[in-house]
């Protein structure tokens, strides 16, 4: 079979592999040598070695550091935040009782909706409930930071409660039975059997919800645009304006980018290690 | 199967071909001016029904100027025009303005001040000249029992306010339009009002320029910004939020006296507020001898042609440039639509109100404030400001943080771009 | 509404108090949405000054927001390039990713493998990485219209397609697929005929999640895309944010009702298989 496959190579792959040279390959090999460049357009780079990544990090008005150490907090916040309330309405919703799938419905839907939309219809909200106590998204640091939680909580809580949802309803009831006839109270079948048991879930989940975290763009963008002055500004967000709004940063932009990149990707194999050893227990 | 792709292929081959069949020239403004943007779109309209030449306007959102002529100038169809704001904006796209000293619309410049030069080379031309300082209604002034001439300077000004502060319930209305920091409004703030210390520094060091600013009249910057944010429509702790809209409206409804913008707000205010009731007041702020300040007059709207654009686009561009300031529809909307005086031959009178405040006001004797902002280092430099006045007028920060960003950041963001 | 009456009903007394409990927790949850509604029938100058109140004579304008910021945006052009685009693009990532996939599955060779790999670290790398030079091969190769660009997004978006086909076919028995060609079946035959079918529910899921992804991109078409002729409705929202005091803020509220209107009614419609598109989505990805 793979003999007489082989030759077919050119309409199977071949147009996926072009579409990926174009879209993929080639701008971010690319993108890793001009962040060790001096660059306005492709054509000018100037090999500048690591000054850049030296800039990104040593450069008092870079504020890489800084928002790397808030984005990371943001994202511990939202991922224990989101599970938590996910996991909780899921745990009420699988109990059957009228209407939970109406319910359902509702929680998922904000998920549906794009990151700019999301981010001005809370930007209504959220402007309106603060300036009746005399205070803005913008006030500082932190008003932006709870109002882009309450945002993705409000967005994201929906999907990891389906998900939660999946993993409670796959638990065998006679598991359930038998822990009460042996007299566990309802707490102890939740932290002794249930959790173990939606194992799997939480893992999936946690990532889902550290990486959604993480990259926070549009949500950022369109939920705090009214701001001048850089009151939050996540790593995605700031990886853009120091690129695209700062005239002899692009360098710096893109090796902040790489960096950026480096640290998802390391995110993303502790991942593949935590889940393919859950595989392998179960 | 095989011809299923291959039409596939072809279909997605044919498709990308029809993208790059134009020929004939055409024009893409890359415009700056969010407020004139939808004039703009209609004269292109007229242009293109005119002469057949397509013409498309894009208007930057204000704040994103850069960012957006950063992304649009890398792709093929870029801008053919766009705008630099003065010396600092054209040293970064020095390289992408075309040299337009032969031209037809050069000829028509009237004043050779107007052209922002490299050595012989004519790369970006003035085609307006705005004035802002603080609009004022007359009426509600009135009421409240004084007239424009008793301000004269920073002190009259200040008692002014803050009589009608103390008096606001009873008069009901405040002494100043809320000073919103939100993007549509900050400009007003970090670089308008930003012009008056930096023009007085220059003045006294007789520069047009500098690598290191002092801040020799930051003191004077803080007396007018506390000013501002302390007998305003609002709390000084929400202004963050406040845009352009915000405080325009509360002028139009007759809510604030006075209102820190320009003539380019005529058109807004005039629906509400009857010429007899307006004018605008100079922008003092305490500084010896400035009871002969005049109004803010200037420009940072420089027009360039992408030198990289194609042979036919640079073509068309220059010939919609010579239109736009030589036929009658052009020279209209500029000057009746738009509301500018530009400096150009045939240029008609403005119908603009403010325009003939500023000109009596020159003729009064009065010295123009010149437009200093545009040698401002970067729009990092005006973030930086512009957070610091924010943060000092919310509580949240001290205003020696406006000095360091005002004096340190002057520094580091001309030492960054070199 | 109607899938109501289906809930299995083991009805525990007390059950009503947390229907009740719900109840309230629902509509808090779509009251973001609702307030949008309520205000885009509101006069502008209003919306920032007295978000919650309902409209009332003086400040209801009708559907002027409406008619305002569709002529000003051109949403229809708007909600068109967004849906050529999605549609496209998805149906480009279906077709060939599902092929390649099944490819590099099936011919194990060390080749094949590196394209696996490959494949798996795109669907981790940050769109911020490529953004700069991205936009600008797509530039070059002229592919800045709604037509061409399913081809960066097949290019951007492959990773994710491969790795789930790939996923489900590494379960699916090679044993029919290995009958059908020793019966003289061509592979092009054999992969339409037999694979294709079999791989319904992944082409179902990734259908969802690539729509999801496509529709709602702002930062992507934003750079690639011929701006001065067309706009998504990410775009074109965003673009509404102008500038000098020139927010719409109605204009911009019915926008935000018109640009979720579609979302909601193809939920409601479809709404058993974009949750369990996106689950399957989530547990494998």
């Amino acid at each position: 079979m793979e003999k007489s496959m082989r030759k077919y190579w050119p309409i199977f792959v071949l147009p996926t592999m072009l579409a990926f040279l174009i879209g993929f390959l080639i701008p971010f090999i690319m993108g890793i040598y001009l962040s060790f460049c001096n660059f306005t357009t492709v054509t000018d780079a100037q090999f500048v070695g690591l000054a850049n990544y030296i800039r990104i990090f040593t450069d008092p008005s870079s504020n890489f550091l800084h928002s790397l150490w808030l984005t990371s907090l943001f994202t511990v916040v939202n991922v224990v935040l989101i599970n938590v309330f996910g996991f909780v309405l899921a745990l009420l919703l699988v109990r059957g009782f009228r209407g939970t799938n109406l319910f359902r419905t509702v929680f998922f839907m904000p998920n549906l909706i794009g990151g700019i939309v999301l981010g001005w219809i809370w930007n209504l909200l959220l402007t309106g409930i603060l300036d009746k106590f005399g205070r803005t998204l913008v006030y500082s640091e932190a008003y932006g930071f709870w109002g882009l939680t309450v945002l993705m909580l409000w967005q994201q809580a929906g999907y990891m409660m389906i998900i939660y949802i999946a993993g409670l309803q796959s638990i065998p009831d006679d598991l359930i039975e038998a822990a009460s006839i042996d007299g566990a109270t309802p707490l102890q079948t939740l932290f002794k059997i249930k959790i173990p048991m939606v194992m799997p879930s939480i893992t999936i989940c946690t990532f889902l919800t550290l990486t959604n975290s993480f990259k926070l763009f549009d949500q950022n963008l369109a939920l705090l645009s009214a701001e001048s002055s850089g009151k939050l500004k996540l790593l995605a967000l700031d990886i853009y304006e120091t690129f695209y709004g700062r005239n002899g940063w692009e360098g710096a932009g893109q090796a902040k980018a790489v960096v950026f990149t480096i640290i998802v990707a390391l995110i993303a194999m502790v991942q593949m290690r935590l889940t393919n050893r859950k595989e392998v227990q179960q | 199967m095989k011809k299923f792709t291959s039409l596939i292929l072809a279909l997605v081959l044919s498709l990308a071909s029809v993208a790059c069949a134009e020929e004939t020239g055409s024009i893409y403004y890359l415009n700056f001016k969010p407020e004139v943007a939808e004039a703009w779109e209609a004269l292109a309209a007229a242009y293109t029904a005119e002469t057949g030449v397509p013409m498309t306007v894009i208007t930057a959102a204000s704040g994103t100027y850069e960012d957006t002529l950063k992304s649009e100038i890398a792709k093929t169809e870029a801008p053919t025009l766009f705008q630099v704001n003065g010396p600092i904006g054209l040293k970064t796209w020095k390289d992408y303005c075309y040299d337009m000293s032969g031209s037809a619309f050069y000829d028509e410049l009237t004043n050779d001040a107007f052209a922002l030069k490299n050595g012989d080379a004519v790369l970006g031309i003035a085609y307006l000249t705005e004035t802002y300082g603080l609009i004022t209604n007359t009426a509600l002034l009135e009421k409240a029992g004084y007239s424009v001439a008793d301000i004269t300077n920073f002190e009259t000004l200040k008692a002014v306010a803050e009589d009608i502060t103390a008096r606001k319930d009873e008069l009901g209305f405040s002494a100043f339009t809320s000073a919103g920091m939100d993007s549509s409004s900050d400009w007003r703030f970090k670089t308008h009002l930003a012009n008056m210390p930096i023009y007085y520094e220059y003045l006294a060091d007789g520069i047009t320029s500098t690598d290191a600013i002092k801040g020799t009249y930051l003191d004077n910057y803080k007396a007018i910004w506390d000013l501002y944010i302390n007998n305003a429509t609002c709390e000084p702790t929400t202004l963050a939020a406040k845009t352009g809209s915000d405080a325009e409206a509360e002028f139009q409804l007759e809510e604030a006296v006075f209102f820190q913008n320009g003539d380019w707000e005529y058109g807004a205010i005039s629906e509400y507020i009857p010429d007899e009731n307006l004018t605008m007041l100079p922008i003092y702020i305490g500084v010896e001898g400035e009871e002969n300040q005049g109004l803010c007059t200037g420009t940072e709207n420089f027009l360039c042609v992408n030198s990289q654009a194609s042979e036919a686009d640079i073509q068309a561009t220059l010939d919609f440039l010579y239109w736009l300031v030589t036929s009658e529809t052009g020279t209209t909307t500029l000057a009746d639509t738009m509301g500018f005086d530009i400096p150009f031959k045939a240029a008609k009178e403005s119908t603009n109100y403010f325009k003939k405040v500023a000109a009596e006001s020159v003729a009064a004797g009065k010295t123009p404030v010149t437009w200093n902002f545009t040698t401002m280092p970067s729009e990092t430099w005006k973030n930086g400001v512009g957070a610091a006045l924010t943060d000092y007028a919310q509580g949240t920060g001290e205003w020696d943080a406006v000095v360091t960003a005002f004096v340190d950041g002057w520094a580091a963001e001309i030492a960054a771009a070199n | 509404m109607a899938r109501e009456k289906k809930v299995k009903v083991p009805q525990k007394k007390g059950s009503w108090i947390l229907t009740l409990i719900f109840s309230v927790i629902s509509i808090a949850y779509i009251y973001p949405l609702l307030l949008v509604l309520i205000n885009s029938f509101k006069k502008k100058a209003f919306i920032s000054r007295l978000p919650f109140a309902l409209p009332n004579a003086k400040t209801f304008v009708g559907w002027e927001n409406y008619t305002n910021g569709l002529t000003k945006i051109n949403f229809f052009d708007s909600f068109a390039n967004s849906l050529i685009i999605t549609v496209l693009s998805v149906i480009l990532i279906l077709l060939c990713t599902s092929m390649c996939a099944w490819f590099i599955c099936r011919v194990r060779t060390k080749l094949t493998r590196a394209v696996y790999y490959l494949c798996l670290f795109s669907m981790v790398v940050p769109f911020q990485m490529v953004m700069f030079t991205l936009s600008k091969t797509a530039d070059y190769l002229k592919l800045s219209t709604p037509f061409t660009i399913p081809i960066v997004y097949l290019g951007f978006g492959a990773g994710l397609a491969v790795f789930m086909f790939c996923g489900y076919m590494k379960s699916c028995p090679i044993e029919i697929e290995e009958s059908a060609m020793v019966d003289g079946c061509t592979p092009l035959r054999t992969f339409f005929s037999i694979v294709l079918p079999i791989l319904q529910p992944t082409y179902v899921t990734t259908a969802i999640l690539e729509t999801m992804w496509i529709w709602n991109d702002y930062l992507l078409p934003y750079l690639v895309l011929n701006l001065k002729k067309y706009k998504t409705i990410p775009i074109a929202i965003q673009y509404l944010k102008g500038g000098y005091g020139s927010v719409d803020m109605g204009a911009m509220m019915a926008m935000l009702v018109l640009s979720i209107l579609p979302i909601i009614f193809l939920y409601l419609f479809l709404q058993k298989y974009i949750i369990k598109g996106m689950v399957a989505g989530a547990v494998k990805g």
